[in-house]
């Protein structure tokens, strides 16, 4: 590892909400583009609904699932170190938010199978 | 590399920011520092080495460098603690100029503790009273939680966002600030608010936590410097920022 100093379980809680927020960014705009194809007609709309219902999608949103949560909860941990009286235990919070999202993902996909 | 079962393989960092790492053997003894390898390396093999080291026991905080990658305090780091196959890499402290070899220019580091107004600025005399900090009020067990900082620079080296942006002031600075911003006889807590509500200032840390996980004196940087984010957004929403 290049920096061995990274590693510890803070560093890699940050890199994670880091990228789960870039993910969710670039989400976001292919979101609206779908949404915004109903207003040429059904038609399109319903080809790209009809392209989401394959396995591959849905694994997708799985991870779309998984990021969003992480996000969620990682920002909570964050919010509350900012704003409430420190609290020691940081980084099994941050193993908390990435388990709690886990299981948000499986019970989504248990959902949509 | 075949060596004696009694010797340690060590690479240390020569030169400066452009520098490389030179090898050498060293032996092995119980309960070795990574300082007293450096000090063999010094008197032994290269007796142009650069390095600091002043205390030996943990107190003035000069002798930190990198050790197999993190930022150590090598007075009290012993290396049947950190080396790895008998392999010790030793390089100056990151996020610092390097002079020559192990010894850094830390001149930034204090300018910064400057910037933050990590000094007492008293408003009595010697002749008034002395004033009573009782040990129990929540402020002074927030001074006391910080205040053993030795200046060693290791949180300051890993830092990633001192790396990042270089101009931020850094866990040890800030560490600083938030002491004195507890401190009721300090009269200078105005001012080093607006120091440290700056572009370089306590906003920039992203409560990666490097400092907390390498600090030796197991300090928390990252709470005082939340205790300074929550005292800035309070200053500044009630218009005193």
């Amino acid at each position: 590892m290049t920096h061995p100093h990274r590693n510890q379980p803070l560093w890699w809680a940050f890199a994670l909400h880091r990228v789960s927020g870039l993910g969710l960014a670039c989400f976001l705009p292919l979101h609206f583009l779908v949404l915004g194809s109903a207003l040429n007609g059904d038609a399109a709309l319903d080809g790209v609904l009809a392209w989401t219902e394959s396995g591959p999608v849905k694994l997708a949103e799985m991870g779309l699932v998984f990021l969003l949560a992480l996000h969620l909860l990682g920002g909570l941990r964050l919010l509350a170190l900012e704003f409430l009286p420190w609290r020691d235990g940081q980084a099994t919070l941050a193993a908390l938010a990435g388990s709690v999202s886990l299981v948000f993902a499986f019970i989504f996909m248990f959902n949509v199978i | 590399m075949n060596r004696a079962d009694d010797t340690l393989a060590v690479e240390i960092w020569k030169g400066g920011t452009d520098g490389r790492l030179a090898a050498f053997e060293v032996p092995l003894r119980a309960n070795q520092t990574v300082l007293d390898v450096v000090t063999w390396v010094q008197r032994h093999r290269d007796p142009a080495l650069a390095y600091r080291f002043a205390c030996r026991v943990g107190m003035c905080g000069s002798c930190a460098m990198t050790v197999n990658g993190k930022p150590r305090w090598t007075c009290r780091t012993h290396v049947a603690k950190v080396a790895v196959e008998r392999h010790l890499t030793i390089e100056p402290l990151r996020n610092l100029p390097v002079i020559k070899d192990l010894a850094c220019d830390m001149t930034v580091f204090f300018e910064k503790w400057q910037a933050a107004r990590g000094r007492f600025e008293g408003r009595t005399t010697r002749h008034d009273e002395v004033v009573q900090l009782a040990p129990d009020t929540p402020a002074r067990v927030a001074i006391d939680a910080g205040i053993e900082c030795i200046n060693c620079a290791v949180c300051y080296a890993a830092c990633d966002v001192v790396a990042w942006k270089p101009d931020y002031l850094g866990p040890a600075a800030l560490n600083r600030a938030w002491t004195l911003q507890n401190d009721t006889r300090d009269a200078g807590q105005e001012a080093r608010l607006a120091a440290v509500a700056g572009d370089a200032g306590c906003h920039n840390c992203h409560s990666l936590q490097g400092c907390v996980a390498h600090c030796p004196k197991a300090l928390n940087p990252t709470a005082a410097i939340a205790g300074l984010k929550r005292a800035v957004f309070r200053a500044a929403l009630s218009g005193d920022l």
